[in-house]
């Protein structure tokens, strides 16, 4: 299978520091491709190279002819003197009709919601209005740059339910950035550990058995559990504060 | 009937009104009311050499204020703090133009008309020009107006979209200074960033979409000009300033009347 888009021996450098050396990696369609990676390991980085909004210093891009591509960014900041509802939002950068954009809404998990002000939405739904946008260009790839950044565990567990279905229905390739190890695990085809070059590549299960894995996240699913522990310890809220392990150790 | 100075100063009111009221969206929309008080505060220098050169007064004011904004937007790229340096563009700007205005040999110019604006001496061929950059501006921003807003809203969401952010800056950038050579003549040199953001701002209590919005920023704006010039007529006050009186107190009652819906709703 040729690839949708791929990147070869990409290196980017902020002001003399290396964030990004001999990055290879692509996307075939389809598949649900993973990024994974300690902060500063140029995860973000490399998605801006993707869409081209960042030129590497060096390396190249490929990208299949007429490749579409459907963003979901990491933070949306939508200035507070910029009126915006749900349904105006849709419409960027092209116009949508009525039916597809209700479609659109109700098949990101935010149905309801279109004469809302964007400013109104929850941290969910407003991801979700992103999710929506992004599938209405009918996308051959879904980019989402830590998607459930700010949502709560069973937020972001249904956040990505709600990616793997919009693939199954559109068929779209989908890689994504994420710290959430333990939902990387199970939802994606492949994963790409990302440490400013890539340290290892392959089925989660080839990954997370990986020396370079372990180095970077510990030793073994222990590791993982950590990190995901220590990720989670600031949640204190009333309604869920059973202990985690149990969802991660699954 | 455009015989009458009355008529010309409500149309060339009408036609910056337009123009600022659409482009003050996005002034307000992307925080560039600094940007625009450089390119605007340019213009003096930009009056000074046209009547150094005896050139005309738009094609000097156009000329420096594009220079003046190409400059910032060169600069806008580098990630320096652009707040301070816009700081000292605008009044370093102002400044100079104030110095050439008084280093040029001959009669004594009437600056006041440059700073604050003489909208009741605008001719038939300066209505041209105003109405003419308007339509202009009016229409790049009607054709470039989806690829605007994306790249507003964030700029990798734009790329994504096949639309490179940095050209839609650099369009708003021209734009901008099209529409200081447009009101230099109707509300003054240092009056022109108020006529961009304060209809907008008024606006913003009422729109629930960025095209309401601009349409509604578009009439404040044209009824600020109407009013304002029927204020300084009364009053016998300078019609510049006057029209962004009537802009400030629109803004005033548009705030209260936000806030009541507000509470109501």
């Amino acid at each position: 299978m040729t690839a949708l888009i791929a990147a070869h021996a990409i290196d980017v450098s902020y002001g003399g520091a290396r964030v990004l050396h001999g990055v290879g990696m692509s996307v075939a369609r389809g598949e649900i491709v993973t990024i994974v990676g300690p902060n500063g390991s140029g995860k973000s980085t490399l998605l801006r190279v993707l869409i081209g909004a960042l030129r590497p210093q060096k390396g190249t891009v490929t990208r299949a002819p007429g490749l579409r591509i459907g963003y979901v960014p990491q933070r949306l900041h939508i200035d507070p003197t910029l009126p915006m509802t749900v349904r105006r939002f849709l419409d960027l950068p092209r116009k949508v009709g009525e039916e597809a954009a209700r479609k659109a809404l109700e098949e990101a998990g935010a149905p309801g919601v279109a004469g809302r002000q964007m400013a109104d939405l929850s941290g969910g739904q407003f991801q979700r209005v992103l999710l929506a946008r992004a599938i209405l260009s009918a996308p051959d790839l879904l980019l989402l740059d830590e998607p459930t950044q700010g949502l709560d565990q069973p937020g972001s567990a249904s956040f990505y339910r709600q990616i793997e279905e919009v693939r199954a229905r559109l068929g779209c390739a989908v890689l994504m950035v994420s710290h959430e190890l333990h939902v990387v695990m199970s939802a994606s085809d492949r994963v790409i550990c990302l440490n400013g070059h890539v340290c290892c590549e392959g089925t989660p299960a080839v990954v997370s058995a990986a020396p370079a894995y372990r180095e970077l996240f510990g030793t073994g699913t222990g590791g993982a559990l950590a990190l995901y522990r220590h990720e989670h310890d600031h949640h204190h809220h009333g309604d869920h504060d059973h202990p985690h392990s149990h969802e991660a150790a699954e | 009937m455009l015989d009458d100075f009355l008529i010309r100063a409500a149309l060339a009111g009408v036609g910056t009104a337009l123009a600022a009221g659409l482009l003050g969206c996005f002034v307000v929309w992307r925080r560039m009311a600094y940007f625009g008080d450089a390119t605007a505060h340019a213009a003096i220098l930009g009056v000074a050499i046209a009547l150094g050169f005896g050139l005309s007064v738009f094609a000097g004011v156009l000329g420096v204020s594009l220079l003046m904004a190409l400059l910032i937007f060169a600069l806008s790229g580098r990630g320096f703090a652009l707040d301070t340096l816009l700081g000292v563009l605008a009044h370093g700007a102002l400044a100079l133009g104030l110095v050439a205005v008084a280093l040029i040999p001959g009669q004594r110019i009437n600056l006041e008309a440059y700073l604050f604006g003489d909208v009741l001496t605008v001719t038939r061929s300066d209505l041209a020009v105003i109405w003419g950059g308007a339509l202009v501006v009016a229409g790049v921003l009607w054709l470039h107006w989806s690829a605007l807003l994306t790249a507003t809203l964030n700029p990798d969401l734009a790329h994504a979209a096949g639309i490179d952010p940095r050209r839609e800056q650099l369009i708003l950038t021209l734009l901008l200074a099209a529409v200081v050579a447009v009101a230099i003549k109707v509300v003054g040199a240092l009056l022109i960033t108020a006529l961009l953001i304060i209809p907008a701002a008024a606006a913003r209590m009422f729109a629930r979409t960025p095209e309401t919005m601009a349409l509604f920023a578009t009439l404040i704006g044209m009824a600020s000009a109407l009013g304002g010039l029927g204020l300084a007529l009364r009053l016998d006050t300078p019609v510049g300033p006057s029209v962004v009186c009537a802009a400030a107190a629109s803004f005033a009652l548009a705030a209260g009347f936000g806030r009541i819906m507000d509470k109501s709703g």
